[in-house]
């Protein structure tokens, strides 16, 4: 009776927060989709005009999916089970991308590919190739890292023992190797497709209006054509599909439990030249876009120069206030979507790693552990447009848009903390325990020596993804105080060469700022982050 | 014929084995027994070819340099079976059986009318597959065990599967790492005579590491003693066990204690052996109370065992050594008693 009293009561303040910022935001625009009966809904997704968003969500996001696990599966081996010079560098520039803000990724994309960029030649631009190769630059850190964790921790003895039994290389990869990984890369290809899907800023930046995945149809629709019966029930089909992949997904997830001793990664042998070949051609892939960016941000009137730079200290043409201002805005908003996110999500972890007592306690965490994961599955435009219709009120409130955020990193924060603490042996508790520790000096001399880390790696982990965060921002942040991902939306919808170059400036900034995070929160060696 | 000619192996770049120089015929099963960290996996690891190594590892005179481990026709059982987890147990014992038939269907499209014609012969000769899984998991005493997953067996029963596996292709050479290390005490015993009797019956040449010197003397009929990467002492193993090569060497094997000068010159006149050496390894039972021993000792502690009294006693000028007694005597500390030497467990040691 008191083990529940105590697991309600950690519980508690995740859970009401929970409730009123997620649940009621997103049960608010299910009703209003429903608020004339279930006739319109119908209507909508009778339209040609959905089937052909439908198609293309699921079209694109299958092939970036694809195509992520074959460009990533290589990299995954050569940077988890080979050690060379400057692997950890390669290891935390390719997690770069995942953690870059969607905005910055679809300018990225749109210079490396547009008329004038260097493969402008290809006339990618504005096509769903495109639109597909920034998923893929996008989602493909997800497969490398939930891959190559998994690949780290196999023991390499039994495809040994398979060699030894007379089969070759490929055999082994075939016939031991793979059914070994299959659960990692089914889990890493439902995220990624779960990313593909829902994906907002790299399609709406790149699509325009000729392509529209159903996450950029909601916006449009809202925000353009004030649709709001339309947008509610694609909000609702989109929470439907995504809610039977996540429990798809949790059938196959296998607990990602960090083992004490693994495996020592190897010295490469001259087999394995093509998979570092392919690593290479990975990170050029990767690296394209982002070397474009940077040299189109030097770039002012057909010359070197830092005027895009010097520009963003005033509001230009587009902008009512300037984007450094708008900077400012960003980290303070980031600040506060990091404590909110490690607080909560440092609670739910402890909620649902402690060992249960009986079955009923068991279920209680399941159920919990399945609720706080939902985020990760709503789309940050539903919970925007959900926030925007039930919290409208509030809308004047500068927490709104960081509680917003901190639910968007809520799930990455529990899944980087979850196997860490779940790692913990419980018995060491009981031993502190034995020796007269309470509660909270249990977790001071068992938990928080192991977790601080990981803690440490997770706040990094929330900054960036608030830093970057795009879809819910865009419905929430006030016109006078913008962060940088809606100014930089706002920079490239309006015409002007000055308008684009603030743009290229302001996007290097934002993704220098989340790089230099993401590579301080590498250096913490935390073998759990961006892994599902 | 394996025969391994001044090998030394690197492991994370320090090396591990220096320069071994070993042959094993045909037929015959060899231990290479040493402590852990002495280099024996490491050793094990470079003969299947999974660790690069200086000098010469060959099999019936050719160099297997450059044979990769698929290739060297060798099998590998580890400490832990290493099942593939996703398969059957049948499907495990398959696992090479196929592989050979993969094999076997490549040569066909090349050859197809010499195959086709010795096809219908081979037919006649070997039993199906199925058959000789079932024959296989018979010999390991698992028959039936085929339908089950390796996640529900026991540990006993997973090394049993990795045998049965391992014996599948009819190795050349069989390479045991440890295979009986995980089990407890009892079952240990039990699978190590399977494991010789096994051997024996298949007539493999097989090469085992292990620790543990009684796995090594029930299963192998030659011993070769590792320590700190260099091969100490090799041969048949009773005869490795009569007489080691020197202290280091007599204390791995389970003599209990070496004495030297003196006290060994007083223990081998007192116990009137008619032989006589400077340094002398005894087992713990060496010394058996007799009341008309010739060695007169001080009992120092007694302990009961469930098969006799194991004592540590002062002998008179050779100083503490382990005696035992029979259940039915069971001294007291500070008794005096009488001793005599059971020269059958004691080793002469050469000097150093």
């Amino acid at each position: 009776m008191r083990r529940a009293a105590a697991l309600l009561a950690l519980a508690a303040l995740p859970v009401a927060v929970l409730a009123v910022f997620f649940v009621l935001p997103v049960s608010g625009m299910v009703s209003r989709g429903f608020s004339d009966g279930i006739g319109p809904v119908l209507d909508v997704l009778g339209r040609p005009r959905t089937h052909r968003v439908l198609w293309f969500t699921v079209w694109s996001a299958g092939t970036a999916t694809a195509l992520s696990v074959v460009l990533g599966l290589p990299a995954a081996y050569a940077l988890h089970r080979l050690s060379w010079p400057g692997s950890r560098v390669v290891r935390a520039a390719l997690l770069v991308p995942f953690v870059l803000p969607t905005v910055v990724v679809g300018v990225a994309f749109r210079e490396l590919l547009g008329e004038a960029g260097p493969l402008g030649f290809l006339g990618l631009d504005g096509t769903a190739a495109g639109i597909v190769a920034g998923l893929v630059f996008f989602n493909v850190a997800v497969v490398i890292r939930t891959v190559g964790a998994a690949w780290e921790s196999l023991d390499p003895r039994a495809g040994e023992a398979a060699a030894a039994l007379g089969a070759g290389p490929a055999t082994v990869f075939r016939t031991v190797t793979l059914p070994a990984l299959r659960p990692a890369i089914v889990s890493a290809a439902t995220v990624v497709f779960l990313f593909c899907a829902t994906g907002f800023g790299v399609v709406l930046t790149m699509g325009g209006l000729r392509y529209s995945s159903v996450e950029t149809e909601i916006y449009l629709l809202t925000t353009n054509l004030l649709d709001l019966q339309a947008a509610a029930a694609l909000s609702i089909l989109q929470l439907v599909v995504v809610t039977l992949l996540l429990t798809a997904a949790a059938r196959v997830r296998v607990p990602a439990v960090v083992r004490r001793s693994v495996p020592r990664p190897r010295r490469p042998r001259r087999q394995d030249v093509p998979v570092l070949v392919a690593t290479a051609v990975l990170l050029a892939l990767v690296a394209a876009p982002l070397v474009t960016l940077l040299v189109g941000s030097l770039r002012a009137q057909g010359h070197w120069s830092l005027a895009n730079y010097r520009a963003l200290g005033t509001p230009g043409t587009a902008l009512l206030v300037p984007v450094t201002t708008a900077l400012a805005t960003s980290l303070r908003t980031a600040f506060d979507a990091t404590w909110m996110a490690l607080l909560l999500g440092g609670l739910v972890a402890v909620v649902v790693t402690r060992r249960s007592h009986g079955s009923t306690e068991r279920r209680v965490r399941g159920v919990l552990d399945g609720f706080f994961m939902l985020p990760l599955g709503v789309s940050a435009v539903t919970l925007g447009f959900g926030f925007l219709i039930t919290l409208g009120s509030f809308r004047e409130n500068p927490l709104l848009v960081p509680i917003a955020q901190a639910l968007v990193a809520l799930p990455l924060v529990v899944r980087t903390l979850v196997p860490v603490l779940g790692g913990v042996d419980d018995r060491l508790r009981q031993a502190a325990a034995s020796l007269g520790a309470g509660p909270l000096r249990q977790f001071l001399t068992v938990d928080l020596p192991v977790v601080w880390k990981p803690l440490l790696a997770a706040a990094g982990f929330a900054f960036t993804v608030s830093l970057g965060e795009f879809g819910a921002t865009s419905f929430l942040a006030r016109d006078e105080s913008p962060t940088v991902p809606v100014v930089i939306f706002r920079l490239i919808g309006h015409p002007g060469a000055m308008n684009y170059g603030m743009a290229l400036a302001a996007s290097v900034v934002l993704a220098a700022a989340t790089a230099v995070v993401m590579l301080l929160v590498e250096r913490l060696r935390v073998p759990s982050i961006g892994a599902f | 014929m394996l025969s391994l000619s001044h090998v030394s192996v690197a492991y994370d770049g320090q090396e591990t084995v220096h320069d071994v120089t070993l042959d094993l015929a045909d037929g015959h099963v060899l231990a290479v027994l040493g402590p852990s960290g002495s280099g024996k996996s490491t050793l094990l690891r470079a003969i299947a070819g999974l660790e690069p190594a200086r000098g010469t590892i060959a099999w019936d005179g050719r160099s297997l340099a450059g044979v990769p481990t698929h290739k060297r026709g060798f099998a590998l059982m580890f400490q832990d079976g290493q099942l593939f987890e996703h398969l059957s147990v049948a499907r495990n014992v398959e696992y090479p059986l196929r592989l050979r038939r993969d094999r076997a269907e490549r040569l066909r499209r090349d050859r197809a009318e010499r195959l086709r014609r010795d096809r219908a012969e081979r037919l006649r000769r070997t039993p199906g597959r199925a058959a000789r899984v079932a024959e296989l998991l018979d010999l390991v005493g698992l028959a039936g065990y085929g339908d089950r997953m390796p996640a529900t067996l026991s540990g006993g029963e997973r090394q049993r599967v990795a045998l049965a596996r391992a014996l599948a292709v009819e190795p050349r050479l069989l390479l045991l790492d440890e295979p009986l290390s995980a089990l407890d005490a009892g079952l240990r015993e039990r699978l190590a005579g399977d494991l010789r009797r096994i051997l024996r019956d298949a007539g493999t040449t097989a090469l085992l590491v292990t620790h543990d010197q009684e796995e090594a003397f029930t299963v192998a009929d030659r011993l070769a003693v590792l320590r700190d990467g260099r091969l100490v002492q090799e041969g048949e193993a009773a005869k490795v066990w009569a007489a080691p090569a020197d202290a280091d060497t007599a204390l791995f094997l389970g003599y209990a204690r070496v004495l030297e000068g003196d006290a060994a010159r007083r223990l081998l006149d007192g116990a009137a052996t008619g032989r006589s050496g400077a340094r002398v390894a005894v087992r713990r039972s060496a010394l058996v109370l007799d009341d008309a021993g010739p060695l007169a000792a001080i009992v120092v502690s007694a302990r009961a065992t469930p098969e006799l009294v194991r004592l540590v006693v002062d002998a008179e000028g050779v100083g503490i050594v382990d005696a035992v007694a029979p259940l039915d005597r069971h001294p007291g500390p500070g008794e005096r008693i009488r001793l005599r030497l059971d020269a059958s467990r004691l080793a002469l040691l050469p000097h150093e």
